[in-house]
């Protein structure tokens, strides 16, 4: 009993917006060396050691980044509901901004998986564009991103803006298994995924490896940006506090 | 290797437009990104400089 009561004490030490923001400081400059080694790494596979795909050229390339960008999409969407969630349930300031910081990037993220499968679509379905259920759904994801940026934004009172943002988050998270799952679910345009936890994928090993260095990658990334924003939050909130004058930018 | 010379790297079997295409939008983005979060943080910073 008292052993777990010290390991919840320690735990929650850092979510503490002083505690956090001393903490993020210092894991900020080696997210960004690991972006910069996993993406060096991911694209060099993914250029020079991966042979030219036999039905769609060197266009396949593409997926280095379209997948992983796609995954962040999803993947933030359902950490930014959770920690909006839990600010909600249990009134905990720091989770509320890390939702608030992790909405812009997950945008990015949706907005380079648009781009880049519109740009991939056109040579090789003929079109930037069709209204199919996976890119219908991802735009969907898109503008709930930007919902959920200016519901936040647009309340002044920074708890009520948080519950309103929650909610929103929270209802919106239905949409991510349906992009998901809805290659399998409708006849769609968009091929069905590559990996699956069940199947092996259907991928030469080079092709999968720089993928997945590309996806670590992305994850360092949101990492360290999340991070960044985050602080720059509680730097916002808490600038007339004496705690802040006394750790480094 | 894969490539013959840079100017068939650069032109990815013809589809040079649609692969650069795509990875110079998420390497501008994710160049600004953190640019405009860094400038954030800094505009926190020195106001938190002012009040203390």
């Amino acid at each position: 009993m008292t052993s777990t009561m010290q390991a919840n004490t320690r735990f929650f030490t850092f979510a503490s917006p002083p505690r956090f923001y001393a903490l993020a400081g210092k894991l900020i400059p080696w997210l960004w060396i690991a972006t910069a080694l996993l993406a060096y790494a991911g694209l060099y596979i993914g250029f020079f050691e991966a042979p030219t795909d036999a039905t769609q050229g060197d266009a396949y390339r593409i997926i280095f980044i379209h997948v992983p960008a796609a995954w962040m999409s999803m993947l933030l969407y359902m950490v930014m509901a959770f920690w909006a969630a839990i600010g909600w349930a249990f009134n905990a300031r720091l989770a509320s901004m890390v939702a608030r910081a992790i909405a812009p990037t997950g945008a990015m993220f949706t907005v380079i998986a648009l781009w880049s499968g519109a740009l991939w679509g056109k040579p090789t379905w003929g079109t930037w564009w069709v209204w199919d259920a996976r890119l219908t759904s991802e735009l969907i994801l898109l503008f709930l991103y930007l919902g959920y940026m200016a519901l936040v934004n647009a309340i002044d009172d920074i708890r009520r803006a948080d519950q309103a943002g929650a909610l929103l988050a929270v209802i919106g998270s239905v949409n991510v298994p349906i992009i998901y799952f809805s290659v399998k679910w409708w006849n769609t345009l968009h091929q069905g995924a590559t990996i699956s936890a069940t199947a092996a994928p259907k991928m030469v090993a080079t092709m999968l490896t720089a993928m997945l260095l590309m996806t670590l990658a992305c994850w360092a990334y949101a990492f360290a940006v999340v991070f960044t924003r985050t602080r720059a939050i509680i730097a916002e909130r808490e600038r007339d506090a004496k705690w802040l004058s006394g750790v480094s930018p | 290797m894969t490539w013959g010379s840079a100017a068939e790297f650069f032109a990815m079997g013809g589809y040079g437009f649609y692969v650069w295409g795509s990875f110079g939008v998420a390497a501008a983005c994710m160049l600004v990104e953190p640019l405009l979060v860094i400038r954030r943080h800094r505009a926190a910073r020195s106001e938190t400089g002012e009040n203390s």
